[in-house]
């Protein structure tokens, strides 16, 4: 078929149009195949979590789950508190306010996941190991948080996420 | 390499050292095609998209599908109810297997009229054949993965033929279940199997477009191309056909997906697979009917295996049977006349195939087996001597015909009419009285009223005995209810805690993400409190019925007194409709058995109309979704498709 007749008919105003069209359908029809990797609505429902906090004694922590990740959630000595305030001062990577980190002094609550790459740091438990800070160490890469989770030491770049939480009654807490 | 001179350094660049634009070139602007292909020939890229609409949509469900007994059947609900466009990419799915079909059968009759299997094209031809047995394989697979009571019992009715091999029969059975009948070990592999499968049919469709360009489309005249003036580069002419035919079939396709995603299947597929009882009818998908026909229609075990098998195998052989020199059906009046008896018998066939194997329907059937053989194995030998064929034109170019867009759309709705026969169940609920619902029809709405009085039946009547346990109570928002309301009904009830430090197992009050709670414990309790017969989950009833919505409400309104001479078994009620006229459940409703909060007389119609508006919510959710996107789409689809008419018209024009 002659080559030309081909170039005046694709240059169409209908044919472009057409293809045009196609395209942005076919465009708008790939969406739901991408969405559907978004979290279901059945996920984003566990969105929240309720927790009982009265069991927990000074100086104790517990980690509860909230959208699959450790959340920790510790009562504080006074002595921990007065040293997460004094290292308000301190060179910290991540410059934060002790009291810009918690509700009510005493209860501190962190997302454990370490601002590294992801590995739990230890510490919950009496005989873990602490780090230089007295709060926590991730033993991937040896970052040191302190008694406010504020990273101190190691890869990590950023303190302990704390996240969104509030005091549904004296001994509970919603995370979420 | 004397390759096309591309404008673009870029794309001159890479074809320099990866041929792919050239090979492109070559095979689409290049390739030489006769001109006076008719429309039954776009059903072959039709069958090629719908493979990738099933890639797509397959990969994509499997990412929230769990092929494990406990899990597979409430994954699918997940993926229907939870999961972001789920229903929609279920749908696809479900229908998109019996589109493929379709558009494979045609293509398959198309090539059988005009003699595509005929020399040089037999391994092109064999190439299509073994596609299709490898999309039989990966369908029946897939159709066991939604674990419901069919995926079960079809999955054990199959694997059994194997058992019909004498000697090894029994042990490839085992082999294939993993176990001692279909279970979790079968599932698996099946699952695993039905990923692989669509990539070797990927690899048989390259290998079938390969056999394809070596000597290029068969055509309605079925004569070789003489030269230049008998043929047009497939690109721009048969892209802008073929894409001017996918529309139309899209929107045939998109109209089932939106508006009647469940009519190709089976209502019995939404109860959740049961390895003790076995539903009363059971019955292929209808793309198998016609081989299922021929299976039940030879008394022998082993036998009605090997038949449904040759049947097939009848293909594989089919241009060694046809020695007519004459390709196409147009120039062979007797063949012609043969041809299309063969179709309507398995037209035929499939009917039977859906029909119960006694009487007459075991008669009818023998008879179509017997002529479908006879097709092949006596009527096509003797046809290529005895037949004479009309004259041949002498080139495509003199006698350019073209058969309207008319005759294939003919087809299609003939098609959709064997998919109607093909679920004659469906019709036959006929003494189930239909009834007006607000949410039927292609812009049916739920009322949020008729809901909420619905919700509230089910309260106070039902939830005492039947479980809901694919509603979470979030899903209540649906109804019309804020979240505080949500969250004052969850409070209501209680749901098992995890264990607490003690180790014990409390109760709390439920929370707006819980789902419904079952009323008993487990199903032996529930068993115990109901006189041994199991109340069964609600939420899906009103899509695991046949006659849906309609059946509900007659169910709920069909209790009379017995007639003096019917004796009733004990501990059950006579039911006009139930079958056996005899139910286990006690009449449900009664006059004000509720009190509605919105002030509505509560009569037993009035309560059987809300509580079956209510379950059809709670079986599909989705379905105002899906019928307001449906009209969008099906809208957007057809203005593509009258644009690609006109483009494909002026396309054509020079070569009319
Ligand atoms: S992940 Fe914690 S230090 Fe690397």
């Amino acid at each position: 078929m002659a080559d030309t007749h081909d170039d005046a008919t694709r240059r169409d105003f209908l044919h472009v149009a057409s293809a045009t069209v196609g395209l942005v359908g076919t465009a708008v029809a790939v969406w739901p195949f991408i969405d559907q990797m978004n979290p279901a609505a059945d996920t984003l429902a566990l969105a929240s979590t309720e927790l009982d906090i009265s069991g927990i004694e000074v100086g104790m922590a517990i980690t509860a789950v909230w959208r699959g990740k450790p959340v920790f959630v510790r009562q504080r000595t006074a002595e921990e508190i007065a040293t997460a305030a004094a290292d308000d001062k301190a060179d910290l990577p991540d410059p934060q306010l002790d009291a810009d980190r918690v509700q009510k002094t005493e209860w501190l609550i962190l997302v454990g996941v370490c601002t590294h790459l992801g590995c739990v740091p230890l510490g919950q438990k009496s005989g873990d190991p602490k780090g230089d800070y007295g709060g926590w160490f991730c033993p991937c890469h040896g970052s040191h948080y302190d008694t406010s989770g504020r990273i101190r030491k190691g890869p990590a770049p950023l303190n302990l996420p704390v996240p969104p939480y509030a005091f549904t009654s004296d001994t509970t807490i919603k995370i979420g | 390499m004397s390759g096309p001179n591309f404008p673009n350094p870029i794309v001159r660049w890479i074809d320099h050292r990866l041929p792919v634009f050239t090979f492109m070139h070559h095979e689409m602007h290049e390739y030489p095609t006769p001109k006076n292909l008719n429309y039954w020939w776009n059903f072959g890229s039709l069958a090629g998209i719908m493979l990738v609409i099933m890639l797509v949509s397959g990969i994509t469900l499997a990412m929230s599908y769990t092929p494990h007994t406990s899990m597979a059947f409430d994954s699918v609900e997940r993926i229907m109810r939870d999961v972001n466009f789920g229903w929609l990419i279920r749908y696809i799915h479900s229908n998109g297997g019996s589109f493929f079909f379709i558009a494979v059968y045609i293509h398959i009759f198309r090539g059988m009229y005009y003699g595509s299997y005929k020399a040089p094209r037999e391994l092109l031809w064999l190439l299509g054949v073994v596609i299709m047995l490898l999309m039989m394989a990966t369908a029946f697979m897939g159709y066991v993965l939604p674990w419901g009571q069919m995926s079960f019992w079809g999955a054990t009715v199959i694997t059994n033929l194997f058992s019909a091999i004498p000697l090894v029969g029994e042990d490839i059975v085992t082999l294939l279940w993993g176990g001692f009948s279909v279970d979790n070990p079968t599932l698996n592999r099946f699952f695993s199997l039905h990923y692989l499968m669509p990539f070797v049919i990927v690899g048989v469709v390259v290998l079938h477009l390969v056999a394809l360009h070596r000597f290029g489309s068969n055509n309605p005249l079925g004569i070789d191309t003489k030269g230049p003036q008998d043929s047009i580069p497939f690109h721009p002419y048969y892209t802008i056909k073929d894409a001017y035919g996918l529309g139309v079939f899209l929107v045939i396709f998109a109209g089932f997906v939106f508006y009647a995603p469940n009519f190709l299947g089976e209502p019995d597929n939404y109860i959740p697979a049961n390895p003790l009882v076995t539903p009363s009818h059971i019955v292929p998908e209808w793309y198998f009917l016609p081989f299922y026909a021929i299976l039940r229609a030879v008394p022998d075990k082993l036998l009605g295996v090997v038949m449904m098998f040759a049947s097939i195998a009848m293909l594989f052989i089919l241009p060694w049977l046809d020695r007519s020199p004459v390709r196409s059906g147009s120039f062979r009046p007797v063949f012609r006349i043969f041809f299309w008896v063969l179709f309507a018998d398995c037209l035929l066939l499939g009917y039977l195939g859906a029909k119960p194997a006694s009487g007459i329907y075991v008669v009818l059937a023998r008879l179509g087996t017997a002529y479908y053989f006879a097709h092949f194995v006596i009527l096509l030998p003797l046809l290529s001597i005895f037949e004479t064929p009309r004259p041949l034109p002498k080139s495509i170019s003199q006698a350019v015909t073209s058969k309207g867009t008319a005759a294939v759309i003919a087809a299609l709705i003939l098609v959709g009419g064997l998919g109607l026969g093909g679920t004659p169940a469906k019709a036959s609920g006929g003494d189930i009285p239909k009834q007006d619902w607000s949410f039927s029809g292609p812009f049916g709405t739920f009322d949020r009223g008729e809901l909420q009085r619905g919700f509230q039946v089910f309260k106070d009547t039902c939830a005492g005995c039947h479980g809901l346990k694919y509603i979470a109570f979030r899903n209540l928002a649906a109804l019309g209810y804020n979240e505080l309301e949500v969250k004052a009904i969850a409070a209501e009830y209680e749901v098992l805690d995890v264990p607490n430090e003690e180790g014990e197992v409390l109760m709390r009050p439920a929370r707006a993400s819980d789902r419904w709670p079952s009323p008993f414990a487990n199903d032996n309790a529930a068993r115990a409190s109901n006189g041994g017969a199991l109340p069964p989950d609600l939420s899906l009833m009103a899509k695991a019925r046949i006659g849906g919505p309609d059946y509900l409400y007659a169910l709920m309104t069909g209790y009379t007194e017995a007639p003096a001479d019917f004796s009733l078994s004990d501990g059950m009620s006579y039911h006009i409709y139930f079958g056996g006229n005899q139910i286990a459940m006690p009449p449900p409703l009664f006059e004000d058995g509720t009190e509605y909060s919105d002030g509505t007389k509560a009569t037993v119609d009035q309560q059987a109309r809300d509580i079956t508006a209510f379950l059809m919510w709670a079986a599909e959710p989705s379905l105002e979704d899906r019928n307001r996107m449906g009209f969008k789409v099906i809208l957007f689809l057809l203005v593509l498709t009258v644009m690609l008419y006109f483009s494909k018209r002026k396309i054509w024009a020079s070569v009319h």
